[in-house]
C-alpha cells in the first residue's frame, strides 16, 4: 500500500529520511481525531459526576456518581428511557430491514432487466433524494392523521422504508456482482425469474446488502423530524425525540444535567458499537460502489 | 445511467420488472408522491371564517389561489430566517467539505501513520445522532460546564458559528469517507509516474488528486447544500440552552411552528414548498454551473 521512499527525497529538510513528510499528514489527522474525540470523552466523564462534581471539579477529572446517575435514569418516568432504546432498536432495525428488502429487488430489476419505462422509474425513485424532508413530513402527518394511524408505530416505521439512495446503490452494486451471463444460464436451465433472484443474485448482493442496512439503520436511528412531528405518546418515542424532551423539561434545572448528561452518553453505545464492529462494510463496500460508479 | 446489455431481454421477462418494482412504487405513490401533492394542494388554499367563526360550518376551506406564497414572499422573519441560514450554511459548508477534503488528502499521503485510528475517530460522528451531538457541544457551550471558560458561545453573535461547529462536527467525516474512498480506488501508478517526474506530494495533490475528487465534491457539495437548507434538529436541540434562537430561527423552524402551533397548515404548506422549490434551483443551479466549468475540458 505504501510507496517505497525514493532516494533522490532525502536531499530535502526532513525530520525522518525514511517517512518523508509523513509528518504533516499524521498531525494533521491526529488534530482531527482529537477534535472529533473531544465532545465524546467529555460526555463520557461528565457521565461519572455527581450533581456536585458536575459544577466544581476540573473538566476532566472522573467522578463518583455514575451509578447514581444510571440510576436516576432509569427510575425517571418509571423507566422510560429503557423504552426509548426499545423503540428506537424496533424503528432502525425494522425500518433498515424492510429497507434493505424493497432497496435490493429494485436496484437488481432497474440494473438487470430491460423494459419500458425504467428510465422513468429509475428517475423518479431516484429524484426522491432531491426532495427535502421537511416537504414530505408536514403532509405525512397530515395524512397518517387521516387514516387514524398518526402517534403510532407505524408513522414513524413506513415512510423511512423506501430510501433513494440506497435504491441507487443497490442498482449500482446489482450492475457490478451479477454477470448478465449468470442469469443467462440461469434462464436456459429453466429457473424463474424469482428463482433467479433469490438463488443467483441475493447470494452476490449480500455484502452490498449489509452496507445498505447499515446505512438506513442509522439514518433512521439519527432521525428527529419525523417521529418529532408523527409522535405525541413519550411512550413510543426514539431516542432522539426523548432526549430532546429531556433537555427541554431539565434546561432550567441545572439538577437535571446529570440525568441529561448520562443518557446521551448511553445513546452513542450501540451505535458506535455496531459502526466499530462493522468497520470492514462501511469501507470495503463503499468504495466497491465507488470504483464503479 | 447508461443501460447494460442494451436490450438484452426486452420482452422476455413480461411483467416481472413491474411485479419486482410494485413495493418501490406503491411506496413511492403513497409517501413521497401523495405528500408533495397534497402539500402543492394545501398551499393554494386557505381557511375562510364567516360569521364570528363560530359553530360548525363557520370555517371552510377555499381556494387561495397564490396569496400563501405572496404572504410567504412578503413575510419579514421568514426573510431574517434565510439570511441566518445562508451564514450559517456558508460557514458549514466551506469548513466542512474543506476539512473533509484535507484529511481525505492527508489519508491518502504517501507517508502517513496512525492512519486507521484517525480516520474511524474522525468518522465516528456520523454514529452520533444530530440530537446527542448538538446536546454533548450545548453543554460544553454552557458557561458553567465549558471547560473554555467563560465565552459567551450561545450569545447572538456567536450562536451561527456554535450551530456551525456542531454540524461541522457531525458531517466531515462522513463526507471524507466519500472522497478517500474515491482517491482509494486511483491507480496507484498515476501518482508515481508524477513523482519520477520529480512532483512533489503537494504537487500530486494539488494537480491529480484534486482532480480527480471533483465530480466527488460536486455530489456531497449538492446533498449538503439540500440538508443545510432545511437545518432543523440542532437549532431545535440548542434552544431550550439560550433565548439567543428564536422558534423561527430557520425556515424549516418557521414552517414547524406554523403548521403545530399556530396551526396555520396552509402557510405552512406554501413556505415548505417555498424551501423545496429553493433547494431545488440550489442544486440545480450549481451542477449547471459546475458542469460547464469542471466537465467542460472532458
Amino acid at each position: 500500500m505504501t510507496a517505497t521512499a525514493l532516494p533522490r527525497t532525502r536531499g530535502h529538510a526532513r525530520p525522518s529520511p525514511r517517512r518523508p513528510l509523513g509528518i504533516v499528514p499524521t498531525g494533521v489527522l491526529v488534530l482531527g481525531a482529537i477534535y472529533t474525540l473531544f465532545p465524546v470523552s467529555w460526555v463520557v466523564v461528565a457521565a461519572t459526576k455527581s450533581k456536585a462534581e458536575l459544577f466544581s471539579t476540573s473538566t476532566f477529572a472522573p467522578g463518583t456518581g455514575l451509578l447514581s446517575n444510571l440510576g436516576d435514569l432509569f427510575a425517571y418516568r418509571d423507566g422510560v428511557f429503557w423504552l426509548w432504546l426499545l423503540n428506537t432498536v424496533l424503528y432502525a432495525g425494522g425500518g433498515a430491514v424492510l429497507s434493505t428488502a424493497v432497496s435490493t429487488i429494485s436496484g437488481y430489476t432497474l440494473a438487470k432487466y430491460s423494459f419500458p419505462g425504467r428510465g422513468l422509474i429509475f428517475n423518479l425513485l431516484i429524484g426522491g433524494i432531491l426532495v427535502p424532508s421537511v416537504v414530505l413530513a408536514i403532509p405525512q402527518y397530515l395524512l397518517f392523521s387521516k387514516a387514524g394511524l398518526a402517534d403510532t408505530y407505524w408513522s414513524v416505521l413506513l415512510p423511512q422504508i423506501l430510501h433513494p439512495y440506497s435504491i441507487y446503490l443497490a442498482r449500482i452494486y446489482s450492475q457490478a456482482a451479477i454477470p448478465g451471463s449468470l442469469l443467462e444460464a440461469g434462464r436456459l436451465d429453466g429457473a424463474g425469474e424469482w428463482r433467479l433472484f433469490r438463488r443467483v443474485a441475493l447470494p452476490l448482493l449480500t455484502p452490498g446488502m449489509v452496507t445498505i442496512f447499515l446505512f438506513q439503520f442509522v439514518a433512521i436511528w439519527n432521525n428527529f423530524l419525523l417521529p418529532f412531528i408523527m409522535l405525541g405518546d413519550d411512550h413510543k418515542f426514539p431516542l432522539t425525540v426523548g432526549l430532546y424532551t429531556l433537555l427541554a423539561a431539565g434546561a432550567n434545572q441545572p439538577s437535571l444535567y446529570n440525568l441529561i448528561i448520562t443518557g446521551t452518553m448511553l445513546s452513542l453505545i450501540p451505535l458506535i458499537a455496531l459502526f466499530l464492529t462493522m468497520q470492514r462494510y462501511w469501507r470495503t463496500d463503499l468504495s466497491g460502489g465507488a470504483v464503479k460508479s | 445511467m447508461g443501460s447494460p446489455k442494451k436490450g438484452a431481454r426486452a420482452g422476455r421477462a413480461g411483467a416481472v420488472p413491474y411485479l419486482f418494482l410494485a413495493p418501490a412504487m406503491a411506496l413511492f405513490a403513497l409517501f413521497m408522491a401523495l405528500p408533495i401533492g397534497y402539500t402543492i394542494y394545501l398551499s393554494l388554499r386557505r381557511t375562510k371564517v364567516s360569521g364570528l367563526g363560530l359553530g360548525k360550518g363557520a370555517r371552510t376551506e377555499v381556494f387561495a389561489g397564490l396569496a400563501n406564497y405572496a404572504a410567504a414572499a412578503g413575510d419579514g422573519e421568514l426573510w431574517a430566517g434565510w439570511l441566518r441560514v445562508l451564514a450559517y450554511g456558508a460557514l458549514v459548508l466551506v469548513l466542512m467539505l474543506g476539512l473533509a477534503l484535507v484529511f481525505a488528502l492527508m489519508l491518502d499521503a504517501a507517508h502517513v501513520r496512525l492512519a486507521r485510528l484517525t480516520r474511524i475517530s474522525i468518522f465516528l460522528p456520523y454514529a452520533v445522532p444530530g440530537v446527542a451531538a448538538t446536546l454533548m457541544w450545548g453543554f460544553l457551550y454552557l458557561p458553567s460546564l465549558s471547560p473554555f471558560g467563560e465565552h459567551p458561545f450561545l450569545s447572538t453573535d456567536l450562536v451561527t458559528f456554535s450551530m456551525a461547529n456542531v454540524a461541522v462536527w457531525g458531517g466531515t467525516g462522513f463526507n471524507m469517507l466519500v472522497l478517500y474512498t474515491n482517491l482509494r480506488a486511483v491507480p496507484r501508478e498515476y501518482y508515481e509516474a508524477a513523482r519520477i517526474d520529480g512532483a512533489s506530494e503537494l504537487g500530486i495533490a494539488l494537480r491529480i488528486k484534486i482532480p480527480i475528487l471533483v465530480p466527488s465534491i460536486i455530489l456531497t457539495t449538492v446533498f449538503s447544500v439540500i440538508a443545510t437548507v432545511q437545518v432543523f434538529t440542532e437549532p431545535t436541540t440548542l434552544r431550550p440552552l439560550t433565548n439567543t434562537i428564536s422558534s423561527t430561527w430557520s425556515p424549516l423552524m418557521k414552517v414547524y411552528r406554523d403548521a403545530f402551533v399556530t396551526g396555520d397548515l396552509y402557510s405552512a404548506a406554501a413556505t415548505s414548498m417555498v424551501i423545496a422549490g429553493i433547494s431545488l434551483v440550489l442544486s440545480f443551479g450549481f451542477l449547471r454551473v459546475v458542469k460547464n466549468h469542471a466537465f467542460g475540458e472532458g
